[in-house]
């Protein structure tokens, strides 16, 4: 899962660290062209940190929020077997959501104030997870698309110039081909059985493309902090770049599934190499960042709810502790 | 949100018998025995790992990156600590 954190710069926050000399900056530049990578206490520009703590829990968020559309099919799915895997995916995302956190917290933001930014709806996470799962074909066309892009964009993270991240995304990365898989195979499922089976696939299909291309971000036009972001090496390929290498690794996989793209304008360019593909409703992408989606009060309601409902289990595991660490004081 | 954070724990693996165990990442936890489950839970959820140690991130002590200059300079001096530090003649063998 993904986040289009990618391309807000966080504000410097100069009362933090003091000014910052232009040998400093220019020695942390160089260690990053070097390709050497950076850890959590070594010094860096403040501008670098609060991007990083951005886009790395805006990237933990999604992976939260993101368990939210797939569990809705938990106790509908079809088989036991597929109910397993579900299952096992879902906590996949929020043990990816836990590394994600903690390599922000390397940064020097706490967990509870992540947290809160999620809950209060200031943290934005990933425009995608605002759609709505209609059928059991959705499952497939997320893990096939939603997890597909979102190995795209991930694979290069894990060469980021932040060393906590970029582990965590190593980590992340292992998992997420699963994902994928999963998502491909019951489509390919649904592909070979009935005509309703099949029209449900296409459905589906239908309504998540388009989503799935915006998880790219902005066109490269459009991306004003991009730049920054390639000269730290926190970014490796534009998000233009990226969504096209996703366009042209998945038109194949529909054709092979006998599904066909939502999109009159897709076509191969024999010249280029590769597929020329109609433009994205942008409106509908800002639409859904700001909160408008057809989902977003409904996800952020729900997390809220998980969060309060929790707060007991939170306070109870604090007694015991206290109540054990107390007896071994006394032994 | 009344309550306070659990607190942090560093997570270190064994992934098989025969290596050491190396740092996973990290997780929060109220006590020990939470954070041994959470960490199983969150990274060895595909057979990763035989052995788990946890500890309070704030017991850990750490050096400086700004000092690692200085820090490490007593090493950089002394490369005859090396065994290529040593030129053996031609004609021996098995040193």
């Amino acid at each position: 899962m993904y986040t289009q954190g990618l391309d807000q710069q966080g504000q410097p926050d100069s009362k933090r660290d003091g000014p910052e000399s232009a040998a400093d900056l220019e020695a942390f530049q160089k260690r990053v062209d070097d390709e050497e990578k950076i850890e959590a206490k070594d010094w860096m520009p403040e501008a670098y940190r609060r991007t990083l703590i951005r886009q790395i829990s805006q990237h933990a968020h999604s992976e939260i929020i993101g368990m939210q559309p797939e569990g809705n099919w938990l106790t509908r799915a079809p088989t036991l077997k597929r109910k397993a895997i579900l299952l096992a995916k879902i906590q996949d995302e929020a043990g990816h959501g836990l590394y994600l956190y903690s390599a922000a917290e390397t940064l020097g933001v706490s967990r509870d104030e992540m947290v809160a930014d999620l809950l209060s709806g200031k943290a934005k996470y990933s425009s995608i997870f605002n759609y709505p799962t209609l059928t059991w074909a959705d499952i497939g066309a997320i893990g096939w698309l939603v997890d597909g892009a979102a190995i795209m964009n991930q694979i290069p993270l894990c060469r980021c110039s932040y060393g906590p991240y970029a582990r965590a995304m190593v980590r992340i990365c292992k998992e997420e081909s699963f994902h994928q898989r999963q998502g491909f195979d019951i489509l390919h499922e649904l592909c070979n059985g009935t005509a309703e089976q099949k029209a449900m696939a296409q459905d589906a299909l239908n309504r998540w493309w388009w989503p799935s291309l915006m998880m790219f971000g902005p066109s490269d036009n459009e991306s004003k902090h991009s730049a920054q972001s390639m000269a730290w090496k926190i970014k490796r390929f534009s998000n233009d770049e990226l969504r096209q290498k996703f366009v042209d690794v998945t038109v194949p996989q529909a054709d092979f599934l006998g599904l066909k793209m939502p999109d009159d304008e897709l076509v191969w360019d024999e010249k280029s190499g590769h597929y020329r593909f109609g433009e994205i409703d942008w409106q509908e992408f800002i639409e859904v960042i700001k909160g408008n989606g057809p989902c977003n009060q409904q996800r952020l309601a729900k997390r809220r709810k998980a969060h309060d409902d929790g707060e007991w289990v939170r306070e109870a595991a604090h007694a015991y502790a206290e109540k054990h660490a107390a007896h071994k004081d006394a032994a | 949100m009344s309550n306070k954070e659990w607190p942090l724990y560093e997570v270190f693996i064994r992934s098989k018998s025969g290596l050491s165990h190396r740092h996973a990442g990290s997780i929060h936890a109220a006590d020990d025995q939470m954070a041994l489950d959470h960490a199983r839970d969150t990274y060895t959820r595909r057979s990763e790992g035989v052995s788990i140690w946890v500890v309070r991130s704030s017991q850990i002590v750490a050096s400086d990156p700004a000092e690692s200059a200085a820090f490490f300079e007593p090493a950089e001096d002394k490369i005859y600590r090396h065994p290529t530090f040593y030129k053996i003649p031609d004609g021996v063998d098995n040193l």
